[in-house]
């Protein structure tokens, strides 16, 4: 990562739900005005938007930072929530323990994180039980 | 590329730089300078937002006089749907276009007639494969420069044929034609009767190579004027309408869409919440839609800034005028290969100039973002308007481009002349307490 890379923090409050989502519009707007494409944008704020609800439906909020280089948009997901016990099962298309409140708003589709695989290029899920879960995500340009 | 020429425009002598235009503007068009307002012409998209909130009605819309079609042989004026809306106990819309027979047109030719065509073609391109979806609507003018300014990736979507005004205009000189052979083209005047200033840019501008087929746009509320002296129950009128529903519907915000006959369709009106629709449809959170209906006016093209009546009392006129009336009256000949004719289409739109990039590399637009960043953190965050930038952000945007100084920020710079004050009062004492020490 050059130095120049730019640097976005955003803290993603995990106690009002009906705020969830606002930090991908943010990056969304500062990814258009720094000319990345559409595409780039379309699967940068897709993939976070899935990560900030999570990271709210699961682990009471967290904090996500966007890097921006040249080369790449990076995003890093940092809570400090239960922690995903099985990884290879959360990753499966359709399983979820979202509880039954958020359901009825439609999420707990089980695609939260198979989605955030899809659209980017690269991820990582770092867990500790108990403890948090760091995920990282990378979308190159 | 040429100057961007806008309907839009300030009346300096009334402007006292207060910031009320400055903070409505959707865009962020509106700087103060020297104390007055000024109009980023490269930014404005004619929505005519700051018209409606000046208090001071420095604000206003360049448009012609109906004495500009004094010059041509045979007058002809198109109506468009919102007319009909601004007149109380309205009977019929013939009284209208009696009215404006009366007041020295030679012809009239309604808007929402070719409205209803623009319908029927509209519902032939939605069943086009290979076209870009969801189709967003071309007929207004504000609607389609925000896209080209903000969201080019949907610049494509916007639907290529010309909107009714246009098509009125083509189909009444051709009629024109048909029954007066002896008229030459320059003999032939068409004259919009229009509720929006974005319009009056659109015909001066042309869209693209497309040159507009009309002369002249008139404001809605000078006609208005003209059309009560002349207008009266007692004279029964020489029955000319030949609208339906549909056509007449077009005037408020989902007539247009409704006309598509498929539920798979989106209107927004309020040029706010046309931006949060586009916002959704470029990052592709909103479910599959085949057409979308955006008018930059609340209430659509009834709530443009040259009407004279409410929007939602125009937009209950025009529910009782249209109710006992056929669905449409104008029909296309039948054609099982869904042919939308060359003329009414667009050739090719006007070159997309986006103004959301910092600058045309991305390197460029990083430096100049992290010094955006840099600066905003020293801001005070008010977005007072002081500065004469809509918001701090706007202002470190400036400041960073080279078209403001720091120094403008007035709650900075008051803070610093506090700390000064200090400075030199603390010298001032200084001196006595040394000597006290001593």
């Amino acid at each position: 990562m050059s130095e120049e890379a730019l640097r976005f923090h955003f803290d993603v409050d995990g106690d009002d739900f009906t705020s969830a989502g606002q930090a991908s519009v943010q990056v969304k707007k500062l990814l258009r005005e720094l000319g990345v494409s559409t595409d780039v944008i379309r699967r940068v704020s897709i993939a976070m938007y899935e990560g900030e609800i999570n990271m709210v439906i699961h682990a009471g909020g967290g904090k996500a930072d966007v890097i921006v280089d040249e080369t790449a948009v990076t995003i890093v997901l940092t809570d400090e929530g239960p922690g995903i016990p099985n990884i290879a099962q959360a990753m499966q298309e359709g399983y979820s323990t979202a509880p039954d409140n958020v359901r009825s708003l439609g999420f707990g589709a089980g695609m939260g994180l198979p989605n955030m695989k899809r659209y980017t290029d690269h991820m990582e899920i770092e867990s500790q039980l108990g403890q948090g879960t760091v995920i990282t995500m990378r979308v190159d340009l | 590329m040429n100057r961007y020429e806008h309907s839009v425009c300030l009346d300096v002598s009334k402007c006292n730089g207060c910031t009320t235009c400055l903070k409505h503007c959707p865009t962020e068009a509106i700087r103060i300078r020297d104390k007055h307002a000024v109009i980023q012409a490269e930014r404005c998209i004619d929505c005519g937002q700051c018209i409606r909130v000046c208090p001071n009605q420095a604000k206003k819309a360049n448009y012609k006089k109906l004495e500009a079609m004094d010059g041509f042989r045979w007058k002809i004026a198109l109506p468009a749907p919102s007319l009909y809306g601004q007149f109380e106990n309205l009977g019929d819309v013939d009284y209208v276009l009696q009215g404006l027979l009366d007041i020295g047109f030679d012809d009239v030719f309604e808007v929402s007639a070719a409205a209803e065509l623009v319908s029927a073609y509209t519902r032939r391109y939605i069943r086009q494969e290979g076209v870009k979806r969801p189709i967003i609507s071309s007929a207004c003018p504000a609607v389609v420069r925000l896209i080209a300014l903000r969201f080019p990736s949907l610049y494509d979507n916007i639907m290529p044929i010309l909107p009714p005004m246009e098509v009125a205009a083509l189909l009444a000189r051709e009629r024109a034609k048909k029954d007066h052979p002896e008229l030459r083209d320059e003999d032939i005047g068409v004259c919009f009767i229009s509720p929006c200033p974005a319009k009056v840019s659109y015909v001066e501008q042309g869209f693209g190579s497309y040159k507009s087929g009309v002369d002249c746009v008139v404001a809605m509320k000078d006609i208005y004027f003209a059309l009560i002296n002349v207008m009266s129950p007692d004279k029964v009128p020489t029955p000319v309408s030949h609208s339906g529903m549909i056509g007449i519907s077009w005037a408020t915000s989902g007539g247009e869409s409704s006309a598509v006959f498929n539920d798979s369709y989106l209107a927004a009106d309020g040029i706010r919440n046309v931006i949060d629709v586009l916002d959704e449809i470029e990052t592709g959170k909103l479910p599959h839609l085949e057409f979308i209906e955006l008018n930059a006016c609340e209430g659509g093209c009834v709530g443009g800034v040259l009407a004279v009546e409410n929007p939602y009392i125009a937009r209950t006129r025009l529910q009782s005028l249209r109710r006992y009336l056929p669905v449409s009256q104008n029909f296309l000949p039948e054609d099982e290969h869904n042919t939308i004719p060359e003329e009414l289409l667009f050739g090719d739109k006007p070159v997309c100039r986006p103004i959301t990039r910092l600058a045309d590399s991305m390197v460029e637009s990083m430096r100049r973002m992290s010094e955006i960043h840099r600066l905003c953190a020293d801001l005070p965050g008010l977005d007072c308007g002081s500065c004469g930038a809509p918001t701090c952000r706007a202002f470190a945007e400036d400041v960073v481009r080279g078209e403001a100084a720091t120094d403008d920020c007035v709650i900075r710079l008051c803070e610093q002349l506090k700390a000064e004050c200090a400075e030199l009062r603390r010298r001032r004492i200084g001196p006595v307490r040394k000597e006290k020490e001593e």
